[in-house]
């Protein structure tokens, strides 16, 4: 009997097959955050790795040494905080754009005949078969200033000088649109193709004309799918890295960007690192914001 | 059930030659029918049979293949739904979720822009209507099927539609709420005094609500007429075998007079009277009989009348509290169904494998041609 309750106690079955997510989120994404952490708070050196070291063991004293400065130094100054702005800024623009191009776009797959709906998510999905670096620079061709759309007008004879088109942000909207739209379309077709058709048709019973119930019923109805997709465009494209820096010019200044300068080519190790900190304290609001959503779907 | 019918002689609504075909498959077939100021109208059928096309048509959901529905002189068939004076009561009830009921209810008011303070009289007035006032601020998926359905009753009834359609108005409930909501929604829409024109598959639901049944098959209306009539006079087997039980003889005329007629069937023992002249001029011999199981008796002894009798052997009983269902096997293998009313508590009945007889009165059964 005592046995028995011991065994109660040790990790069954489900236990077992649940450690494996939690063992890889622990080596992948804790720890690594963790080491992160610990860089942010430590003092740039002429080192291997370039920071000081957090613990010093000095004649029987153990020192930690906690430097904020680099959190003093990233809040100082407002490039930093203009990237943050502008990342953000430019984050927002482009899940709207994605929003007013996808949810139209799921909208028609949801209304879709059944036997073409697989094929239209396919041809959603089917530019994600090709690597994201290749696309991206795909677009390059396609924008730059000898590049297919300049050639094709100028040919036409509708333009004499090409039109600045890359390294500007027009470009990087245009490139963070293109490759998240999936992100957005997914979502919100998972959620469309939910709706009780008999809702509409019990609007239109009551007078409603077309409009009045996409406007009261579908949209209302879809808030969720709306939500999870934005966020799915939303959060990744804050830190994007990139589209800015293939598509953008100088004056695209966004926090992914700015990391990396930090990182390699200033080789400032702890900055970068609370760069990285402060995006990621940044985003737990929106991310809580969406769990949120998340729970309010399981329960109606 | 006997109900005083409220309904008044004049036509509201006319559905003329009505067709429509899905593909290949016909599922209204050439339906014509008058729907009177007032009563309560039910399409009954199995599914398939094609109520509900029928129905989708009445409410613009679908249109004809051909044919034309019309109130008084105007024409609707081509109408769109949300421009008919008609409201329907949904099946699954489709109920708005992310409205409260009073939003539900107001819906339809705030589609013909009504002035808020009109809507809100009209809101609560509907509400007192279907005893939900205390619910008027609880979102759908917080109430009972019960109450869901009386939302869904008040949502169609607000904007005082010309006709009331509804869709299996008990489908979604058991069976027990389904008796209760069957009398109180009949109440509700005679106090309304609303027409109404319902679908169902349920054999007692229409008998119980409808002041006249339309028995629909394969896209055809069998029979038309009040539950009395569809029931105690089914035109054919299928009706017959379609509402309630039935037992049904093959059998064959041997006189055929003004006010009687004599048949023989196989199965039975004594010959068949039937106290009333049936088929004056029919050349066919070949007829069928129908008895329903409640209009037979059954004893041990032998019944003294020489016809409408028989002999068999109890071969099964089903013991349904109100009434007994035995099932009688006669001479030729024929399992017949008889239901003895339990009137009296623990009383002395037949036994399995007894030698029974079964009888009928004169006029207990249905002389049909097919």
């Amino acid at each position: 009997m005592k046995l028995a309750s011991i065994k109660k106690r040790l990790p069954s079955g489900r236990h077992w097959i649940l450690s494996g997510p939690y063992l890889w989120l622990l080596v992948f994404f804790f720890l690594p955050f963790v080491f992160v952490a610990k860089i942010s708070v430590a003092e740039a050196a002429l080192a291997i790795p370039p920071y000081s070291d957090m613990f010093d063991w000095l004649d029987g004293v153990l020192n930690i040494r906690l430097s904020f400065a680099n959190y003093q130094w990233v809040l100082d100054d407002p490039l930093y905080l203009y990237a943050y702005w502008n990342s953000i800024r430019m984050a927002f623009w482009s899940t709207l754009l994605c929003l007013m191009l996808g949810f139209p776009m799921a909208y028609a797959i949801a209304k879709a005949p059944k036997s073409i709906q697989p094929v239209l998510l396919l041809l959603v999905l089917l530019p994600s078969w090709t690597s994201f670096l290749i696309r991206v620079y795909a677009w390059m061709g396609i924008l730059k200033n000898n590049g297919l759309i300049n050639g094709v007008l100028m040919w036409l004879g509708v333009i004499d000088d090409p039109i600045q088109m890359i390294n500007t942000n027009f470009a990087v909207y245009i490139g963070i649109v293109y490759a998240y739209l999936p992100f957005m379309v997914l979502p919100l077709y998972a959620n469309l193709v939910k709706h009780d058709q008999s809702l509409l048709e019990a609007a239109s019973d009551l007078g409603a004309g077309k409009l009045t119930q996409l406007l009261r019923i579908t949209l209302p109805l879809s808030i969720n799918g709306i939500v999870a997709g934005s966020m799915l465009v939303f959060i990744p494209v804050v830190g994007e890295y990139v589209i800015p820096e293939l598509l953008g010019g100088t004056q695209t200044i966004m926090i992914g960007k700015v990391l990396w300068q930090e990182f390699f080519n200033n080789r400032d190790w702890p900055v970068a690192s609370a760069l990285a900190m402060i995006m990621v304290i940044i985003l737990i609001v929106p991310i809580t914001l969406f769990h949120r959503f998340q729970n309010k779907e399981i329960k109606p | 059930m006997s109900k005083h019918s409220r309904a008044q002689d004049e036509v509201l609504l006319s559905i003329k030659n009505i067709s429509k075909q899905f593909g290949e498959m016909t599922a209204v077939d050439d339906v014509s029918l008058e729907i009177r100021k007032g009563e309560i109208f039910a399409l009954l059928g199995a599914s398939g049979s094609g109520k509900s096309t029928l129905l989708r048509i009445l409410a613009g959901f679908d249109t004809p293949s051909s044919g034309k529905i019309l109130i008084g002189n105007d024409d609707i068939t081509l109408l769109p739904p949300n421009e008919r004076p008609f409201n329907m009561m949904f099946q699954s009830y489709a109920l708005f979720p992310h409205m409260s009921v009073e939003k539900n209810i107001a819906f339809g008011l705030k589609q013909d822009k009504m002035p808020k303070d009109q809507i809100a009289d009209r809101v609560s007035e509907m509400l007192r209507l279907v005893h939900m006032e205390k619910f008027a601020r609880r979102k759908p998926h917080l109430l009972s099927g019960g109450q869901r359905q009386r939302v869904a009753l008040a949502r169609s009834l607000a904007k005082h539609p010309k006709l009331l359609l509804l869709d299996e108005p008990m489908g979604a409930l058991d069976k027990k709420l389904r008796t209760e909501m069957q009398l109180e929604v009949v109440d509700i829409i005679e106090r309304v005094g609303v027409t109404c024109v319902m679908v169902t598959h349920d054999q007692e639901e229409a008998m119980t609500m409808a002041d006249r049944i339309a028995i629909m098959d394969e896209g055809f209306i069998q029979q038309l007429g009040s539950p009395v009539d569809v029931y105690e006079s089914p035109i054919n087997r299928m009706v017959a075998e379609f509402i309630g039980s039935v037992n049904i003889f093959n059998s064959e005329i041997i006189e055929d007079e003004e006010h009687y007629m004599t048949l023989r069937s196989a199965d039975l023992d004594g010959d068949i009277y039937v106290g009333r002249g049936v088929s004056s001029g029919i050349d066919e011999r070949q007829m069928l009989f129908a008895l329903r199981p409640e209009k037979t008796f059954l004893s041990i002894d032998k019944p003294e009348q020489s016809h409408n009798f028989t002999a068999g052997i109890v071969d099964d009983i089903a013991y349904l509290g109100g009434h007994t269902v035995y099932y009688v096997k006669l001479k030729t293998g024929k399992i017949i169904q008889c239901f003895l009313a339990n009137t009296e508590r623990r009383a002395e009945r037949p036994n399995f494998d007894q030698p029974v007889y079964v009888f009928w009165q004169d006029d207990a059964g249905m002389v049909m041609r097919s």
